[in-house]
């Protein structure tokens, strides 16, 4: 059979470029959070069933590893967010000039990493404010 | 309350049988999140001290209980349609799809119901009389 060059859908010919990486991390942050509710909902079903199970809880949340993954969270947070805000603008009609676009673009990805790290460094203050140990 | 233009129901589904409304409310869910997310955030960062004690009396306050609860639920509502979307973009297969879909909407389900009977059950449990031992009323 002769292999023909057949034309490839218009997706396969894009040029990688900052548009499709934002929108992926969207989606990727989205997914990543997702994950990120079983957590939630198992700090909160152990602080239900009493202060040992809590606590047990927390010794499992206080592990390096869940902290790398908070840590993560908290960016995908504030990434989403600011993200989704900028989603919500262009559904009003707003912000879609390709130098607007490219502007809020990197405004969204600087503000989640300043709050990032100005949210992480207020939860390890507490940690070194409160006997019990604080949530990082 | 219906934001939908007369049009559209004038004209019925369309093709997906439920036109725009998986797509709205992804908008009417992200909205509500704009503001109860960042208020638990908030919430958790000013408690500071996440020990049983300082965090079952904080939830058991009725204001945080109610938003702590619309926070669970919508939060939950809203990975829902995300990820449908998602895997309807990704997974090829129908019948893969299908049972993807199926699977992590049972499991949002049961994490939404987790989550909201443990905020009632401590909302419920902690007696008022601590929070006047506390101080907090």
């Amino acid at each position: 059979m002769i292999q023909q060059e057949r034309p490839l859908s218009p997706f396969m010919q894009y040029r990688w470029q900052y548009t499709n990486t934002l929108s992926i991390l969207h989606r990727l942050t989205g997914i990543f959070m997702s994950a990120g509710l079983l957590l939630l909902v198992y700090w909160l079903a152990s602080a239900a069933s009493g202060s040992e199970d809590y606590n047990a809880a927390l010794n499992l949340l206080n592990r390096p590893v869940v902290k790398f993954a908070m840590f993560l969270w908290l960016f995908s947070f504030y990434y989403h967010l600011f993200n989704g805000i900028r989603h919500l603008c262009w559904d009003l009609g707003w912000g879609f000039e390709r130098a607007v676009a490219k502007k809020t673009g990197w405004l969204t990805l600087i503000c989640a990493i300043v709050l990032t790290a100005l949210t992480w460094m207020c939860l390890s203050l507490h940690v070194y404010a409160s006997a019990n140990g604080g949530l990082v | 309350m219906n934001m939908r233009s007369p049009m559209k129901s004038v004209l019925g589904l369309g093709a997906a049988k439920q036109g725009s409304h998986h797509w709205w409310m992804q908008r009417v869910s992200s909205v509500a999140l704009l503001l109860l997310a960042p208020w638990f955030l908030l919430s958790l960062i000013s408690l500071g001290d996440v020990s049983y004690a300082s965090l079952t009396l904080w939830i058991a306050q009725p204001v945080h209980s109610v938003l702590l609860t619309m926070f669970v639920v919508i939060t939950v509502y809203h990975t829902q349609l995300g990820l449908q979307v998602v895997i309807e973009d990704y997974v090829a297969h129908e019948g893969l799809k299908l049972v993807t879909i199926l699977i992590i909407n049972f499991v949002l389900l049961l994490l939404a119901v987790i989550g909201v009977f443990s905020i009632l059950r401590i909302a419920f449990s902690v007696s008022p009389a601590i929070h006047l031992q506390m101080g907090l009323e």
